[in-house]
């Protein structure tokens, strides 16, 4: 065990001793890019960041760390909004970017078998030939990784009909905080024995680093009916949904976006919205022709008796393409509308949608902040954007106030601080207003079994405690250097 | 034992040095008592605490019967998906947790452990405790609700369990496919699994080479697509009577021995003609393929074993080993099991 604080330059020495030097960042300027992750609020330098290329080095590395009590991060594209690949301070960062295999796809099985950095949009799209794809899609899935996804068990726009990451992995292969290599889970679709790989995906880094994953595919449905339907009112969009649900549909997909995610989303990618609308809901259904066919008679006749400003259903799949473009871009457009922002993925009862978009905007308004709403309405997952502007001296503090009032709000309604993001280090002292002492203490039990030095990702998910704290460093450290913009 | 809320239950692992949960002992092997061991019953245990048909969530608890709450949720239109088994024999919603098993509905959108959303359980030191949500999507915490699927009381006794559930299809339509061999069986189960047709459920039957396809959906949409599916593949449509008959044998393990053992292996669908072979190897076996090719179900006559099996699999009733075929075992598991239950109150993975 290294005591004090573990000297940087020995870490990188024995590192690259260890792995040879050319899987050792080392200049500067790339070593800036892993200070933060999709949450830019906060960066930490960590002490060298290593590059491994296969699962031996990815093993090797994660040893020694255990052996020298040095603390580590596994980071795949560096998307997590909750701060999950925010490395520590004087720890190790492994980058799992050239783990980018496609290890086996086999179509008969309707399996693929990927190491952790392989993009997830590129699992799809390596399966589309054969006439299948990999189910989650995350807004980030043009870049994120599935290494990244099995650790926060990453959602998207069609959890309601299809679960999340956890629901697609069929087996795993991992590397333990502990150095242990276990195998969970398989091919199979069907498990005996407890749900060990059930219990890994979702671990946030916590107990390990996935080096294998086993993914299952899923035919792609043959046919498409995607409708935006725009409204006067939230109200009467969350009304829609509640109607839709308690018709026995079940679409692949219900959003919401409201009125200034609109506007992001117009700017940004030219989305057209009706006009005059407050907030626009978006309804997916997906299956066979005749199937849809059937259940677009019934969400047709739903959507008309829900008082809307316009319906306009997309007419072919450009259309559907352009309505999920301007869904999924809405996020990183609000970066055009405010310097900075955080999102929070808090769940409600479906029925409390409204109720909690109103109080949401009610105090946005005290706060004197803009509060930007996209959501997966079908399953009550909030995505307000709190906009701030991280150069006022008191920005950051006013929004994460707000961020802390609608996560108690979501916890007070039955529902939980995440949906999707995970707990990260952003919400890490929120976690206590879920989970009472004692069932914290379980989850800690749990850790520990896993890595009983609490040297994989510390800081995550547990609530701070006498962890240093962490101060608002404006931009990202790439951003601030001049190497990246958001326009 | 035989408490009649979460803290009776508490207070009864409390109370004892070695303890089993036992549900309605459908699945005999699980709840087999070891010298030295207390059965804690759930069956008193039982009740809906929550339904929220607009939520698509209940909770109830452990020992709930499965057929009292599959009464409840079709009054709303909506179901368990998977199918959980043996509901007309008595199991409960716990038994079917601890067990992990799923029926053929497991096929189109996820088993048991795809629709567990939280549980609140007894841990090793006698603790209640709640783990996951009640809300149908949410990542804070780990996954411990997942892990307790299959885990067969070895880390706690579940007291109460809430599940997403889904609505029900409006109509559905069963085909019996029939295949030359189990070779032609696999090429079916692989040719139906990635068509267009969002099979409800895809099963395979031992004793002749046929493949059973269930259909959910609006009743105008079934008409096409039972007609496309008889075009291409030999077979016919069971009339509703044979289509329920089938369901009830399948999800029931009607077709097993009465009184002997019955296990479940994993498979893929390419495993399936090993399977076959492996089934007719044993004298008087009769066996089961469920989930596209994914889980094989064996059965053998009264006390007479099941074989060594090549596949990891567990034993549902008969005596013998809990688990069978390849076992992996990783230092982490003892780790965890300690942490649920430092005292060895339950019985270990291994027992």
């Amino acid at each position: 065990m290294m005591s004090g604080s573990p000297d940087p330059a020995r870490i990188r020495a024995e590192l690259a001793a260890l792995l040879g030097p050319s899987s050792l960042l080392a200049d500067e300027a790339p070593l800036a890019a892993y200070e933060s992750d999709g949450l830019t609020a906060f960066a930490a330098r960590p002490a060298a960041v290593i590059a491994p290329r296969t699962a031996d080095e990815v093993i090797a590395t994660v040893r020694w760390c255990h052996r020298h009590g040095v603390p580590f991060v596994a980071r795949g594209s560096g998307t997590s909004l909750s701060g999950g690949a925010l490395p520590v301070s004087g720890g190790i960062v492994i980058t799992l970017n050239r783990l980018n295999r496609i290890l086996r796809l086999d179509p008969a099985e309707r399996i693929a078998v990927v190491e952790p950095g392989v993009v997830n949009l590129a699992v799809t799209q390596a399966a589309q030939p054969h006439g299948l794809h990999y189910a989650p899609d995350p807004s980030s899935q043009p870049v994120c990784t599935i290494g990244g996804n099995v650790a926060f068990n990453a959602g998207g726009a069609h959890c309601l009909k299809y679960g999340m990451t956890s629901n697609h992995v069929l087996g795993l292969k991992a590397v333990l905080a502990t150095g242990e290599v276990v195998e969970f889970g398989g091919a199979s679709r069907e498990q005996v024995g407890p749900d060990w790989m059930g219990l890994f995906v979702g671990n946030e880094g916590l107990f390990g680093i996935a080096l294998e994953v086993t993914l299952q595919l899923l035919p792609r449905a043959e046919c498409f009916h995607t409708v935006l339907a725009g409204y006067a009112t939230l109200e009467q969009a969350g009304d829609a949904v509640a109607a839709v649900i308690a018709s026995g549909l079940l679409p692949g997909a219900i959003e919401i976006m409201e009125q200034l995610a609109l506007q992001a989303a117009t700017a940004a990618v030219h989305a057209e919205y009706p006009p005059g609308c407050e907030a626009v809901l978006i309804v997916e259904l997906e299956g066979p022709r005749e199937v849809v066919a059937a259940d677009r008679l019934r969400l047709d006749a739903i959507l008309a008796a829900s008082r809307p400003v316009e319906v306009r259903p997309a007419r072919d799949g450009a259309e559907r393409l352009a309505i999920w473009k301007g869904r999924k871009s809405a996020f990183s457009a609000v970066g055009r509308l405010s310097p900075d922002f955080i999102v929070q993925d808090g769940v409600v009862p479906r029925r409390r949608l409204g109720e909690a978009l109103r109080r949401i905007q009610a105090w946005s308004r005290e706060a004197g902040l803009r509060c930007a709403n996209v959501f997966h309405a079908g399953d009550g997952n909030l995505h307000p954007l709190i906009l701030y502007d991280g150069r006022e001296p008191d920005g950051l503090r006013r929004a994460e106030e707000l961020a802390g009032r609608i996560l108690r709000m979501c916890v007070e309604m039955g529902g939980s601080i995440t949906g999707e993001h995970g707990v990260g280090v952003e919400k890490r002292d929120y976690l206590p207003i879920m989970f009472p002492p004692e069932e914290l203490d379980l989850l800690r039990r749990v850790r520990a079994a896993f890595d009983p030095a609490g040297i994989a990702n510390p800081g995550k998910m547990f609530p701070a405690g006498a962890a240093p704290a962490l101060t608002h460093t404006g931009l990202h450290p790439l951003e601030r250097a001049g190497v990246i913009a958001r326009e | 034992m035989s408490p009649t809320t979460p803290e009776e239950l508490a207070a009864a692992v409390r109370a004892l040095p070695r303890v089993l949960p036992v549900g309605a002992g459908t699945k005999a092997r699980l709840a087999a008592v070891a010298p030295g061991v207390t059965p804690v019953s759930t069956r008193a245990l039982r009740g809906i605490v929550e339904y929220e048909p607009d939520e698509f969530t209940f909770t109830a608890r452990a020992g709930t019967p499965l057929a009292e709450l599959a009464a409840v949720l079709a009054e709303r239109g909506q179901y368990l998906p998977f199918d959980p088994p043996l509901a007309t024999a008595g199991a409960t919603l716990g038994g079917t947790v601890a067990a992990g098993l799923s029926g053929p509905g497991r096929w189109r959108f996820g088993g048991v452990r795809d629709f567990i959303l939280g549980a609140r359980f007894v841990d090793g030191e006698g603790r209640l405790l709640r783990v996951g949500g009640k809300v149908v999507k949410n990542a804070a915490g780990f996954d411990l609700p997942k892990f307790f699927v299959g885990s067969a009381g070895c880390c706690g006794v579940l007291a109460e369990l809430t599940f997403k559930v889904f609505p029900r299809p409006a109509a559905t339509r069963t085909l019996r496919l029939t295949a030359r061999d189990a070779a032609d069986q696999v090429r079916l189960l692989r040719v139906c699994a990635g068509g267009r047709w969002e099979l409800d459920a895809l099963e395979a039957a031992v004793d002749e080479p046929a493949v059973f396809v269930r259909l959910g959906a609006e009743e105008a949409a079934l008409g096409p697509l039972v007609a496309e599916l008889l075009g291409r593949f030999p077979g016919r449509e069971l009339v509703t009577a044979e289509a329920a008959e089938l369901w009830t044998t399948v999800t029931g393990f009607g077709w097993a021995h009465p009184g002997g053992a019955l296990a479940k292996v994993l498979l893929t669908s390419g495993e399936v003609p090993a399977f076959v072979t492996w089934v007719r190897a044993q004298a008087g076996a009769r066996a089961w393929i469920g989930a596209g090719g994914n889980a094989g179900y064996v059965s053998l006559p009264p006390a007479r074993p099941v074989a060594v099996s090549p596949w990891a699999g567990a034993l549902l009733r008969g005596n013998g080993p809990r688990w069978l075929g390849p076992r992996r075992t990783a230092a982490v598991m003892a780790a965890v099991k300690r942490a649920l239950d430092p005292a060895g109150r339950f019985p270990d993975f291994e027992d």
